[in-house]
């Protein structure tokens, strides 16, 4: 089954994804006859218990976790993220410093800069035109006044991975705790927690095709640790509230599948990316892929087309049913590209462009086809409109030859 | 997805005069690569009579800053200069049949192309009065530049203030974090601290006890009158027109009238005078007034 199947060609997995078909079927009798509560002693709630436990065990094989009491179900990433955090700078009162990077999703960002106003310092580590790390820098960051490293695993936009293990690694050996925010690389890329040095890490269920509204924080066992949410003993007092049985069972049945198809993603999806990425490449001038290509998640290309703006093509493939994400967010007073492409120094000429393809393995060569057809044309008749943009190319000097009353 | 009419969503899949225009003797470039939207009017004018005989545009930008250019275009055509002149930017967002609040800039931006291209034309030259910062107040479109200018012309250390001043703030109240946010930072430009439990300035506190009817008009007429700077401010106005028990009858006027935003300014005169009375009251339009026992008689 394609997404084509459903309506339109869905190249958006990076924003969600679809919940698998088996992963509703796993979830459905959890909101009809299996509705007990897991904490209750009879045998409607024993039933639902044992399938959170089920669900657990799926989620430890597919992160490679020691044990299933170092799974804590949360709402989202978002949770999973702000629990890790805050429960680092709890726990180490006399440490108020952070170490992460300027590519984070805004569940870790604007965190951070909340945190900041708080008294906390905050540091960023930059990135290189291909949006890597300078491992130099991060290492004379490292002290004792630091309470977490957060680092994301793989960026949302470019795909490009980061190396965390090596990071962890650095971390441990100054006494350092170390968490990433992994919801895009997990079920995409294969990982062993219990041979990394990872002390925490954030995974969102929808990203892997079980439903919105569910995730999970791994917690190393010995970490120290201090809960979000405090109540009652749900997740071992971890994360107090009643648990959200329906979308844990989902969730597991996910990770499953996500362990099953493991290979499927890194080398069918990686072809389908690959043959949508070159034939977009061949056909449109004045394009670039953003981000690491050597080193990336294997669904994601990031694709900056130069003189025209990320919205305008998203509109017009949504007229034609295909699905895509841009990195420009053109609002009134913030008509800044995605602080992604500023940190990687694309040029404005490029970033406002940028538009990401995110594909999963319920996407079809048909699919890529259709998208390398669909995408020239769309192209062509925005730079046609474009300013920037003369009879066959851009314009020379495009800031000179446009000059407006004020920039 | 963004919420854009039909309209918006017709002007941008085919748009009106896209292109620059052969022969033209006027050109308006506003914006740039930097800032994501970038808008090039060019103009061809009658020397004779100063009508606009075609209008093409270039835009570099999002769906709605393309649809904004191509239905200024449209608006202009035909007209003379100075009447070109008197075309606002919620001229352009009502002929799309409205904008979203976060998008409004874009007919901001054609307002600003057009004026620059008739500058242009008469060999003057355009400056830019306009800055605009990120958007605070969803509600009301209110950006970060407008609230930080209001606060310090008028010297605002509150967040009661500054939605009586700017209206950010007025509607579902989410932005007030932001809105302590700005006041924060503005407040410690003159070394003041922003205190979040600081009462705006003195009010007459309602007494629990019955007023009299006079008192209770004057108290009526007077937290009408605190509101009619803000309306002013965006070309409207009310005036006080009866008071019938709890029924307070207002009349809007100027760009009031018909304003999708009426019922919420009703809605906040009202909170407004509750808080004046101590008392519950109902506002409502001088058009829901009863009819006169004359007119009801022959009625």
């Amino acid at each position: 089954m394609t997404t084509a199947a459903i309506s339109g060609i869905y190249f958006d997995n990076n924003a969600t994804t679809m919940v698998a078909p088996e992963v509703v079927e796993a979830m459905l009798p959890y909101f009809t006859e299996q509705f007990g509560n897991p904490s209750s002693i009879h045998q409607f709630g024993n039933r639902v218990g044992l399938a959170i436990k089920q669900a657990r065990a799926q989620v430890q094989a597919l992160l490679g976790a020691e044990h299933d009491s170092e799974i804590v179900f949360t709402s989202c990433g978002t949770e999973s993220d702000s629990t890790a955090i805050l429960s680092a700078l709890k726990v180490q009162p006399e440490r108020r410093e952070i170490i992460t990077t300027v590519v984070e999703h805004p569940a870790i960002l604007a965190l951070c800069e909340n945190l900041e106003k708080d008294g906390y310092k905050v540091h960023y580590l930059p990135v290189d035109g291909k949006g890597r790390l300078d491992l130099d820098a991060y290492q004379a960051l490292l002290s004792e006044r630091v309470a977490i490293v957060s680092v994301m695993w793989a960026n949302n936009e470019t795909g490009t991975l980061f190396p965390v293990l090596e990071m962890a690694e650095m971390a441990k050996a100054a006494g350092v705790l170390f968490h990433t925010d992994a919801v895009q690389a997990v079920g995409k890329i294969p990982i062993d927690l219990q041979s990394s040095a990872i002390d925490m890490l954030s995974l969102s269920g929808h990203k892997l095709h079980a439903p919105k509204g569910i995730g999970v924080l791994y917690l190393r066992r010995n970490t120290r640790f201090r809960p979000l949410l405090r109540g009652g003993h749900q997740e071992r007092g971890r994360r107090a509230g009643t648990e959200n049985s329906a979308s844990i069972v989902a969730l597991g049945k996910a990770c499953e599948l996500a362990l099953a198809h493991m290979d499927r993603e890194r080398n069918e999806v990686r072809a389908l990316r690959d043959r949508l990425e070159q034939g977009i490449l061949a056909v449109v001038p004045h394009c670039f892929v953003t981000g690491d290509p050597d080193n990336r998640l294997p669904n994601t290309a990031n694709i900056a087309f130069e003189y025209i703006e990320g919205e305008a093509i998203l509109l017009l493939l949504n007229k034609l049913g295909i699905a895509a994400s841009s990195g420009s967010a053109c609002t009134s007073g913030s008509l800044e590209p995605s602080h992604v492409m500023r940190a990687m120094g694309i040029p404005y000429t490029a970033a406002h462009g940028t538009t990401r393809f995110s594909l999963s393995r319920y996407n079809s060569l048909a699919e890529v086809e259709r998208v390398i057809d669909a995408i020239p044309p769309i192209i062509a008749q925005l730079r046609k409109l474009s300013p920037y943009w003369g009879e066959n190319g851009p314009i020379q000097d495009p800031e000179q030859a446009f000059a407006p009353a004020y920039a | 997805m963004w919420e854009y009419s039909e309209k918006v969503q017709e002007h941008f899949f085919s748009p009106r005069n896209a292109g620059a225009v052969p022969d033209a003797n006027a050109v308006g470039d506003i914006g740039s690569l930097s800032c994501g939207d970038a808008l090039r009017l060019t103009l061809r004018v009658d020397p004779e009579t100063e009508v606009i005989l075609a209008a093409g545009f270039q835009t570099f930008g999002c769906g709605s800053a393309i649809a904004s250019s191509s239905a200024l275009t449209e608006i202009i055509q035909g007209m003379t200069l100075d009447q070109a002149l008197t075309v606002s930017n919620q001229d352009i967002a009502d002929y799309l049949d409205g904008l979203p609040p976060e998008k409004m800039h874009c007919s901001v931006m054609g307002r600003e192309a057009l004026q620059a291209a008739v500058a242009n034309y008469r060999g003057e030259e355009w400056k830019d009065d306009h800055e605009e910062g990120g958007l605070v107040c969803k509600c009301f479109a209110v950006d970060s530049k407008l609230v930080e200018n209001t606060i310090r012309a008028n010297g605002l250390t509150t967040v009661e203030e500054v939605v009586n001043y700017t209206k950010a703030g007025g509607g579902c109240s989410a932005c007030h974090e932001g809105v302590e946010e700005i006041l924060t930072r503005v407040l410690a430009e003159s070394g003041q601290t922003f205190d979040a439990t600081a009462q705006a300035a003195p009010q007459p506190t309602a007494k629990p006890g019955k007023l009299t009817n006079l008192e209770r008009i004057r108290r009526i007429e007077s937290a009408i009158e605190s509101v009619r700077p803000n309306l002013q401010r965006d070309h409207g106005d009310v005036e006080l027109i009866d008071v019938d028990g709890k029924n307070v009858y207002v009349k809007m006027r100027g760009a009031c009238v018909g304003c999708q935003m009426a019922s919420v300014t009703l809605e906040g005169i009202q909170e407004r005078i509750i808080d004046e009375l101590g008392e519950f009251v109902r506002v409502l339009p001088s058009e829901a007034m009863p009819r006169t026992s004359s007119e009801r008689a022959y009625g």
